[in-house]
Parts: C-alpha cells; sequence; structure tokens
C-alpha cells in the first residue's frame, strides 16, 4: 500500500498539531486566550464611542443656559 | 477651554470604558446606560471630592461600582433579568471570528461569582493596574489578584479548554489548512 498518501499526511499533521497543543494545556496560551476573548467582549462596547445622550447631558451640565436639542 | 471643558473632556473619554463595565456589572444594555447616566451626574455634583491630578477614570469607575451594588441590594430579586438586550450590541463581529464563541464567552463570565467577574474585567479589559482595581472595589491589592487567578481557571474550566484550538477555528487552523493545499498539489504531479 501507499504510505504516503495525502489523507494520511492530513492525518499526521493534525496528530502532530494536536500533540504540540496537548503541551501547552493550561499553560500562558490560555490565560492570552482568555484576555483575547475578554478584551474583544469589552472592546465591542468601547467601539461604539459616546453615546449621544452623553455628550447632550455633559453639555448641559456644563452650561444650563445652552440650548441643546 | 476652561477647566471644567477639560474635566467634560475626561469625562466623555470615560463613557465607552464605563458602559463596558456596566454592562459587565449588570448584563442588559439599557440598565448600563441608566448606571453610566447617574454615575456621571454623581460624578458632577461631587467633583469638590475629586483630587485634581490623581486617576479621573478610576474614580468614575468606583463611582460606578458603588452605585451598581447598592442598587443591586434594593433589586436584588430583579437581577436575574440579565439575559436582556446584551446580545445586540454584538453587531460589528465577523462571523468567522468567533461571534458564537463571544457569547459562549460572556455566558461563562456570567457563571463567575460577582467579585471574580469584576476583578477580572478591571485588570483585563479595563486596563487597570491591580493597584488600581483594588482602590476601586476597595479591597486589598492580593485580594484583586486571588480573585483575578480563580476568575481565570475558572473560566477554562467552564470553557473546557483542553487546548488553545479548542477556541476554535481560528486563524492558526486556518493557515494550517492552507499549507496543506500545496501539499497536496504536490503529491498530484
Amino acid at each position: 500500500m501507499n504510505e504516503d498518501t495525502p489523507s494520511r499526511r492530513i492525518r499526521t499533521m493534525y496528530a502532530q498539531r494536536s500533540k504540540k497543543t496537548l503541551v501547552v494545556k493550561l499553560g500562558p496560551d490560555i490565560h492570552a486566550k482568555i484576555g483575547m476573548q475578554l478584551r474583544v467582549m469589552y472592546d465591542e462596547v468601547v467601539d461604539q464611542g459616546v453615546p449621544e445622550r452623553f455628550i447632550q447631558m455633559l453639555k448641559r451640565l456644563d452650561d444650563p443656559d445652552c440650548e441643546v436639542s | 477651554m476652561g477647566p471644567r471643558n477639560n474635566v467634560r473632556e475626561t469625562m466623555l473619554e470615560a463613557v465607552p470604558g464605563l458602559r463596558a463595565f456596566a454592562i459587565s456589572l449588570c448584563g442588559n444594555v439599557d440598565r448600563a446606560d441608566d448606571l453610566v447616566q447617574e454615575t456621571l451626574l454623581r460624578a458632577w455634583a461631587n467633583m469638590g471630592s475629586f483630587q485634581p491630578g490623581t486617576n479621573m477614570p478610576a474614580w468614575l469607575f468606583t463611582i460606578l461600582r458603588n452605585l451598581f451594588r447598592s442598587e443591586y441590594r434594593k433589586r436584588r430579586r430583579e437581577v436575574e433579568d440579565v439575559d436582556g438586550s446584551y446580545a445586540e450590541t454584538l453587531t460589528s463581529l465577523p462571523e468567522q471570528n468567533g461571534r458564537l464563541e463571544i457569547v459562549e464567552f460572556r455566558d461563562a463570565l456570567k457563571l463567575l461569582p460577582s467579585e471574580q467577574r469584576e476583578s477580572l474585567i478591571l485588570v483585563g479589559a479595563s486596563g487597570f493596574s491591580y493597584e488600581e482595581a483594588a482602590q476601586i472595589c476597595g479591597c486589598a491589592v492580593g485580594t484583586i489578584k486571588s480573585r483575578v487567578n480563580r476568575a481565570r481557571s475558572r473560566l477554562a474550566e467552564i470553557l473546557s479548554i483542553d487546548s488553545v484550538g479548542d477556541f476554535g477555528p481560528d486563524r492558526e487552523t486556518r493557515a494550517v489548512r492552507v499549507r496543506i493545499s500545496p501539499a497536496l498539489i504536490g503529491l498530484n504531479r
């Protein structure tokens, strides 16, 4: 039988890959990944910027006479 | 620009982070925005107690956290209504970047005790130092450190992360697939 079929190669590559990932189990990579997820989630909100209501509210507090719609 | 304008600018700059923190505390965008509004009003009314030159974002986060906790005590029974509209804010994530992952992550975060969650957010997302986070939460630096560590371990456990790849098809996985294709072409020669 042909020892070097494409599917065998793929299997071997994935096997090597999973062996490699097992080594980093619970290592600093996990913390990095959690940190990344945390920031993605947080930045989803941060990237929305400052909603208009807060801009208008602070304007009114700063200058109660100023006309804001 | 007068000093009050500077204060206003600094407060406005803090708003996006305050909203993100508030949403992580109460899980609902509308309540979070009310919390931020109340925080800004309190801060404005108590500007005299803010020491110029000190950390205004940390001061604002402290006010917001205290407001949330006093409100939480009052409305304990309503707090379980956390599934609200947070998902609606997840609008701009490209599909392949794992929107589902983020939803799962957010759900896992909700399972943490609130002290662990807020400590992790302040240090891991808001970018405060352990010292600043301790000041915001009114506890010792060591307490924050241990809460953050426990939060991370618990999250890893909930999400059953036993390898980096388990976080779903990420860029690395796709790169592996791309590398395989030329190999196949080579074999067909």
